[in-house]
């Protein structure tokens, strides 16, 4: 049986790439790089209602498709080839699967439908990993600082990651205009992909989850895997653009992916792409099929991963030439997104020692 | 599991309780594996398959494999690799029922005789005549590199039957009997020490009719069907995770780390090339499952590009951890082996470094497959080809 995504999650795909074709394309991504806010709202709902996207990680009972990791990478993929602004990895990759690993299934019920019918919800934290959290809970009060957040200042539902009275990690719920809470957008070197920085000072919160320093961080791990197919889709993408130009572009009289130095470095990113597709596919396979296994298998994709995307975009721009190095072409969102997301959940070598850890090939 | 998969492993463990391992020679229960569809299972029923799809191939190969039958990947590489898809796919019933099974049980081990001195990359220029006799064909020419020709029982053959016509038009596949008089089987040492290969001298050889495959003139066509195989092959059977080259690697780190000579940088190279070579197995699962559905994808040269590219850094990094060792061989005496393991795997990594040197050369050279991903695959435009149309009798070669 093969581990690559079945014929739902492919027929998924068509819809999402023409959907995102029609709404979702490059005049409108620049617009939305003006705006203050990280995405459209009106394109959040329709894709939610017309294609369910904000419901695929929720179970049925709750209005939900729960379609499983090997969807789910798919959906990311296409909207990493779109470079397409939306809370997507936030919502679905990080506070859903908060949600899901943490809270019991009456407290997480709200929540789940609250995002499958189109709710911006993101998880904060402070520090490498949720389940080391600096934020503190003290009493019913959180205070403390997460200074990366994913779309923090776009989230409705705001998840926090704190300790317990100096104990164990829990999940907690905050209003986001709560009184002590500051949100303050960030100027992100990836500008298609919003963060802000959080103050908290004694701000109200409800407790969701006690204890759940190891559920949060498997959320990660979830999220890591999941951003990894978003950028198999960028790396794809630029793929594209580069064999596009090198085929139309003629230099000393030919097509300049005639010459062999142009030609094998796209043979090059083709087998990084690849690559990085088996590995992907593969990993959400086996995280499906046992989620225990998420946490290696994030680490072991992440590293081959970013640094294959951040390749590509880079093989990328060298092959439009000076095009590729302006502002005006879209090579450089792509190399943005690539190097941002290398250094979003931890750096390529921190998860491949990681990896090496949990092989056992490091003892 | 898939309900397929798990039917696959359930008809190789029946098959095992009828014929366990032990009682009758290894051949013999191969033999009777043949006979029960369960050698080459997306193989038509009768050559050896069930008509399964080829997904299911894995499962069952680890049935036999872990009730201990013996693997005959590296023994009749060719063979199982090559020769058998090929026939498959273009040979007559005729030729399907007389090969096929011998091929599988190792009764008959097969080589391929495709290059020539003059003819490596550029395959289709190759220069062994076949002329047209009575009944079938006179062949004279030299093949090298043919690896296994000593052990050989049968050759797939590829020789020139119209030198008028352009290089990829005049073109004729043969299977040949490597005991035919005029065969002449020369051992070619390789820089390990060892011939593993050969020189191959073919003086007036007669080869009849019915050893024709595919259309006389439409060799090149089926040597396709070959060479796609090989790249698949070459690109690594679907192992454990871990297993293989990068499984040695990480049994020299420990040893290096446990004598202190490896930290953190040694450990992230490490991973760096576990991962490559685990994203290449997977890959190379995935070209299997495409080319055996006959929608060969780029998954195939992927997979024998990156092989090579990996198998050769991950053993050349052993080297280095290996210390002072790396100093040191174990034995160049000349000797014939018997069996081809291309991706190293014996033990000794210096050994398997040697070898990993031939992988970025052996089914088409790295930069050949990067000209193949980038014209087929990616559509780039071709290089100026002025030999492509002319004659091959005149065309400039070495
Ligand atoms: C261990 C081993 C086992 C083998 N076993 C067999 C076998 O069993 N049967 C068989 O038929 N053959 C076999 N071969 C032969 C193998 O297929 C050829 O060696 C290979 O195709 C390269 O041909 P060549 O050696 O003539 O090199 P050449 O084609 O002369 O290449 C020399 C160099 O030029 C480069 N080059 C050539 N053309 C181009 C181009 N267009 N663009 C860029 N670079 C180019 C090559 O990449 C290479 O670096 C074996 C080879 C080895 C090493």
């Amino acid at each position: 049986m093969s581990f690559m995504p079945g014929a739902d999650a492919e027929e998924l795909r068509t819809h999402l790439r023409k959907f995102l074709d029609q709404h979702a394309d490059r005049t409108r991504l620049r617009q939305q790089l003006d705006r203050d806010s990280g995405y459209d709202p009106n394109l959040w709902r329709r894709a939610a209602d017309e294609l369910g996207l904000a419901g695929l990680a929720t179970p049925e009972r709750l209005g939900g498709s729960d379609a499983g990791l090997s969807t789910l990478g798919v959906v990311f993929e296409e909207l990493g080839r779109a470079l397409t602004c939306a809370p997507y990895l936030a919502t679905i990759g990080l506070a859903t699967s908060a949600v899901r690993a943490a809270c019991g299934a009456e407290v997480a019920a709200p929540m789940l439908a609250a995002i499958t019918s189109g709710t911006v919800a993101t998880l904060a934290w402070d520090g490498e990993w949720p389940s080391g959290s600096a934020l503190r809970l003290d009493g019913t009060a959180i205070t403390g600082i997460a200074p990366l957040v994913l779309d923090g200042n776009d989230a409705e539902l705001l998840l926090v990651a704190a300790r317990v009275d100096g104990g164990a990690v829990g999940l907690c719920r905050v209003e986001p205009n709560a009184a002590g809470l500051l949100r303050t957008p960030l100027v992100t070197l990836d500008t298609t992909r919003r963060m802000s920085r959080i103050d908290f000072d004694a701000v109200p919160a409800t407790m969701l989850a006690e204890d759940a320093g190891a559920d949060l961080d498997h959320a990660l791990d979830i999220a890591a895997l999941l951003l990894a197919a978003e950028q198999v889709g960028g790396a794809g993408r630029v793929l594209e653009m580069a064999v596009e130009y090198a085929q139309s572009r003629i230099q000393f009289g030919r097509p300049i992916g005639s010459f062999q130095a142009v030609k094998h470095r796209c043979a090059d990113m083709l087998v990084d792409v690849e690559l990085a597709r088996s590995l992907v596919f593969h990993a959400l396979h086996a995280a499906d099929a046992d989620p225990a296994a998420a946490a290696l298998e994030s680490a072991l994709v992440r590293g081959f991963v970013s640094d294959a995307y951040v390749a590509c975009a880079a093989a990328n721009i060298q092959i439009h030439g000076g095009i590729g190095f302006t502002w005006e072409h879209d090579a450089h969102l792509y190399l943005k997104r690539a190097k941002a997301a290398q250094a979003l959940f931890g750096s390529s070598t921190a998860a491949r020692l990681r990896a090496a850890a949990l092989l056992g090939v490091s003892t | 599991m898939s309900r397929a998969t798990e039917a696959a492993t359930e008809a190789a463990e029946a098959f095992l309780g009828e014929h366990p391992v032990g009682p009758t020679s290894d051949q013999e229960q191969r033999g009777a594996r043949f006979d029960a569809g369960l050698a080459i299972v997306h193989f038509d029923t009768g050559s050896g398959g069930r008509g399964w799809d080829a997904g299911e191939q894995p499962a069952v190969d680890e049935v036999f494999l872990r009730a201990g039958c013996p693997d005959w990947s590296a023994r009749n590489v060719i063979g199982l690799g090559m020769a058998a898809p090929t026939i498959h796919a273009h040979g007559t019933e005729q030729q399907r029922r007389r090969h096929l099974r011998p091929l599988f049980t190792g009764e008959d081990i097969w080589c391929q005789l495709f290059s020539e001195p003059g003819a490596g990359s550029d395959l289709a220029a190759l220069a062994t005549r076949a002329v047209r006799v009575e009944g079938g064909w006179r062949v004279s020419g030299q093949k090298v590199w043919t690896t296994l020709a000593h052990v050989a029982r049968w050759g797939l053959l590829l020789a020139r039957t119209d030198p008028e016509q352009p290089k990829h038009r005049g073109l004729t596949y043969f299977v040949l009997d490597m005991r035919s008089a005029g065969v002449d089987v020369r051992p070619l040492r390789q820089l390990t020490g060892e011939a593993e290969f050969n020189e191959v001298y073919l003086d007036d050889v007669f080869v009849p009719d019915d050893a024709v495959l595919g259309e006389v003139g439409g060799g090149w066509q089926v040597a396709m069907t070959t060479l796609m195989n090989e790249r698949v092959s070459l690109g690594g059977r679907p192992a454990e995770r871990g297993s293989g080259a990068v499984g040695q690697l990480v049994a020299v780190l420990r040893q290096a780390r446990a004598a202190g000579r490896a930290g953190d940088a040694e450990l992230d190279r490490v991973m760096r090339l576990w991962a490559r070579a685990e994203a290449a197995r997977l890959t190379n699962i995935r070209a299997g499952e495409q080319l055996r559905r006959g929608t060969p994808g780029p998954e195939g040269s992927i997979a024998k590009l990156q092989m090579a590219e990996s198998n050769n850094p991950v053993y050349d990094h052993s080297m280095e951890l290996l210390g002072t060792q790396a100093l040191l061989y174990r034995d160049y005496t000349e000797t014939r082996p018997d069996f081809a393991a291309v991706h190293g795997g014996s033990g000794d990594v210096r050994y398997d470094y040697l070898r990993s040197l031939a992988n970025s050369i052996e089914g088409g050279t790295s930069e050949v497959l990067r000209t193949v991903l980038g014209e087929r695959v990616l559509g780039l435009p071709p290089e100026p080809r002025p030999d492509k149309d002319t004659p091959w009798a005149s065309l400039r070669r070495s």
